[in-house]
């Protein structure tokens, strides 16, 4: 198994900096996600992996070795581009057997090596057509036989399934997972949507403006967030941050509760919650509205499972209890973690 | 309102309506080229044939039918037979040439280099020339005694008393039926270069570059990327320049006339220039229409072609 690892990578595109001085390293076979916005770096991160971005400075290692100087057929690779880049003009076929032919393969274990990973991916039946007759989660399937059939040490995934429609989003991202859990080939998985990161990775790098903001499993991204841009990206709505003198305090929305739903719960805060709006969304219900008593009032959010059935009126004052090992504190200036228990949570106490 | 009381129509006769009728903008759009297709080409093309069946000429212009006769004549005339392999061999080898050159051309113009700009616009500028002063200007170039090619090539000692080219001061490219049809192939080429290469830089610039990158990553090298990649892709907007050079280069006088007049002894007559000097100069407006018309089969066959390939685009 192959280990990806960059050190102090960095890219500039003129004045801009895209990626700034980054230091990660992969496990073996491992899924690791790169997540964050648009324009944060992801993506030219990856570049810079596969060798089609140039660093401006920093390695680049794969197995060990510093590729900073291979071309991007040298480094033993696999990538699925978000657009999957079918070559047009050729079949189903023609697009798997082009990385084989490229390393000179024998014809016969070509042929060999087509069926198997077309078998894998279940496209035998659309061997003999072209990209354009396909449609988007075909060619998708297309896409990763041809990145599969080689079997490289690293497969690199830039977005691979923002081309599909929601429904079958859902449904590739199990078999993706199902595949790569199978042939165990350390994987790097380029994505802005925190759903694909938290349900596939083993590990998730977020990234915001060229730099590297936390890496963690998905739980340690969802439950310990290490800055409030973290906090706010990951997480839907997002944590709310109230502020109190130079710090913030942040908690999820499911952690937001009314006070007669939680039972006994004796290290818990208790705030005044005024709902101005409610929104039911099936499985549960976020309420809308205004925070008051601990902190300055502000705007929060609580989401409430449907098996809470606790009646709230838009307009109503209620009051509702956050528990204490649920608040995470965050320097206001710096926007970092502050790991102390400010004094006004220990005097409530 | 009771339900079989019709409502009233507005009618889109109303002028700020009326733009908003496809089929009457439609129409309207059209007809400016309908009507210069007619006059500056319909028309001179009846007349053509009108002509070539015909035994008019400058002199006397009534128009008595005389069958094929003409074009029986034209046929078995020897300069006509010698145009016609000419006009062939100029236009197959020039844009074979063009081909070829205008692919290195984009390829190296479609690279990032300092400077790109101004190597562009160098590079398109013979297009801008009128064909006219272009060919003067080669006229010099290939001048029997001051050519500076010539002069170039005694700098290097490749032409003179005692080199490989020698032992003539001077090549005479223009006097010598070979060298004259070597230089009447070398303008053409040098004339449509710049178009052939910014239709192709078009296409390279259509191919996305997920796909090159795709292929860079699955191992291809350069010119397995060359070949298996972007020319296949471009196949369709090469076909394209390719035939718009064919059209440019098989109906062309301009470029014999200024520097040869299809000479020396016919050796670079073409169609074009033959149809000119035998129905313009030489006054037997028949039979110069009867040559003029062996271009129309060419040309309509290169226009069916670029219609289908224009449908045939590939890039999905």
């Amino acid at each position: 198994m192959t280990i990806i690892e960059v050190r102090e990578l960095t890219k500039q595109f003129g004045e801009v900096t895209a990626v700034d001085r980054i230091s990660l390293r992969s496990g073996e076979g491992e899924f690791l996600v790169l997540l964050g916005p648009s324009g944060c770096g992801k993506t030219t991160l990856l570049r810079m992996i596969a060798g089609l971005e140039r660093p401006s400075s920093g390695h680049v290692l794969i197995g060990g070795r510093i590729v900073n100087d291979l071309p991007p057929r040298a480094r033993k690779i696999a990538m699925v581009f978000q657009s999957y880049a079918l070559y047009p003009h050729m079949n189903v076929r023609d697009n798997i057997a082009f990385p084989l032919k490229a390393q000179g393969m024998p014809r016969r274990e070509q042929l060999e090596r087509i069926q198997w990973s077309a078998s894998i991916l279940g496209i035998d039946r659309y061997l003999n057509r072209k990209p354009r007759q396909l449609s988007g989660g075909e060619r998708q399937r297309v896409a990763l036989a041809r990145a599969l059939v080689r079997e490289p040490s690293v497969f690199l995934l830039d977005e691979p399934l923002s081309n599909l429609d929601a429904k079958l989003r859902a449904m590739a991202r199990d078999e993706l997972q199902t595949l790569q859990r199978r042939i165990g080939i350390t994987t790097i998985y380029v994505t802005h949507d925190q759903v694909e990161a938290m349900g596939m990775g083993d590990r998730i790098a977020v990234m915001y403006e060229g730099r590297l903001r936390q890496v963690g499993t998905p739980r340690e991204i969802y439950d310990d967030p290490a800055d409030t841009f973290v906090a706010t990206f990951v997480g839907s709505p997002p944590m709310n941050l109230l502020e109190r003198d130079d710090q913030l305090l942040g908690f999820r929305p499911e952690h937001l509760l009314p006070k007669d739903a939680v039972q006994f719960a004796p290290d818990a805060l208790e705030v005044n919650f005024q709902v101005t709006r409610q929104e039911y969304l099936g499985a549960d219900r976020l309420l809308y509205g205004v925070v008051s008593g601990l902190v300055e009032e502000t705007k929060t959010i609580s989401r409430l499972p449907s098996t809470i059935s606790y009646p709230v009126q838009a307009g109503e004052k209620y009051d509702f209890v956050v528990r204490r090992g649920d608040v995470k504190m965050f320097d206001k200036r710096s926007g970092q973690r502050t790991a102390a228990e400010p004094a006004f949570l220990a005097g409530t106490r | 309102m009771k339900l079989t009381e019709a409502p009233a129509r507005i009618r889109s006769f109303q002028v700020p309506y009326v733009l908003d009728r496809e089929g009457l903008l439609g129409v309207a759009m059209l007809l400016p080229a309908v009507v210069y297709i007619v006059a500056l080409v319909g028309f001179p093309l009846v007349l053509a044939i009108v002509y070539s069946l015909s035994d008019v000429t400058i002199g006397n212009q009534t128009i008595d039918f005389v069958g094929f006769r003409n074009f029986d004549a034209v046929i078995h005339d020897a300069t006509f037979q010698k145009a016609l392999k000419n006009t062939f061999i100029i236009t197959v080898v020039s844009q074979a040439l063009v081909l070829v050159l205008a692919k290195i051309l984009a390829l190296a113009l479609s690279a990032d280099f300092r400077g790109k700009a101004i190597v562009r616009f160098l590079i398109l500028l013979p297009w801008t020339t009128p064909i006219a002063l272009g060919a003067i200007g080669w006229l010099w170039m290939l001048d029997s005694t001051f050519s500076p090619i010539d002069w170039v090539l005694r700098e290097v000692h490749l032409l003179g008393p005692g080199t490989l080219l020698g032992p003539d001061r001077n090549l005479v490219w223009l006097g010598r039926p070979n060298l004259a049809m070597a230089s009447v192939i070398m303008v053409h080429t040098w004339r449509l270069l710049p178009l052939a290469t910014v239709i192709m830089l078009a296409g390279l610039a259509s191919i996305p570059q997920d796909i090159r990158d795709a292929a860079a990553v699955d191992g291809a090298g350069f010119w397995r990327q060359l070949f298996q990649i972007t020319i296949p892709l471009m196949y369709p907007i090469m076909a394209i320049a390719v035939l718009f050079g064919i059209v440019f280069t098989f109906t062309d006088m301009t470029v014999v006339y200024i520097l040869t007049r299809g000479g020396p002894v016919d050796s670079t007559q073409v169609l074009a220039s033959w149809a000119f000097y035998k129905g313009i100069q030489g006054g037997d407006l028949a039979q110069g229409a009867a040559i003029a018309l062996f271009l129309f089969p060419v040309l309509v066959g290169v226009a069916v072609l670029m219609l289908i390939f224009a449908r045939r685009r590939e890039i999905a």
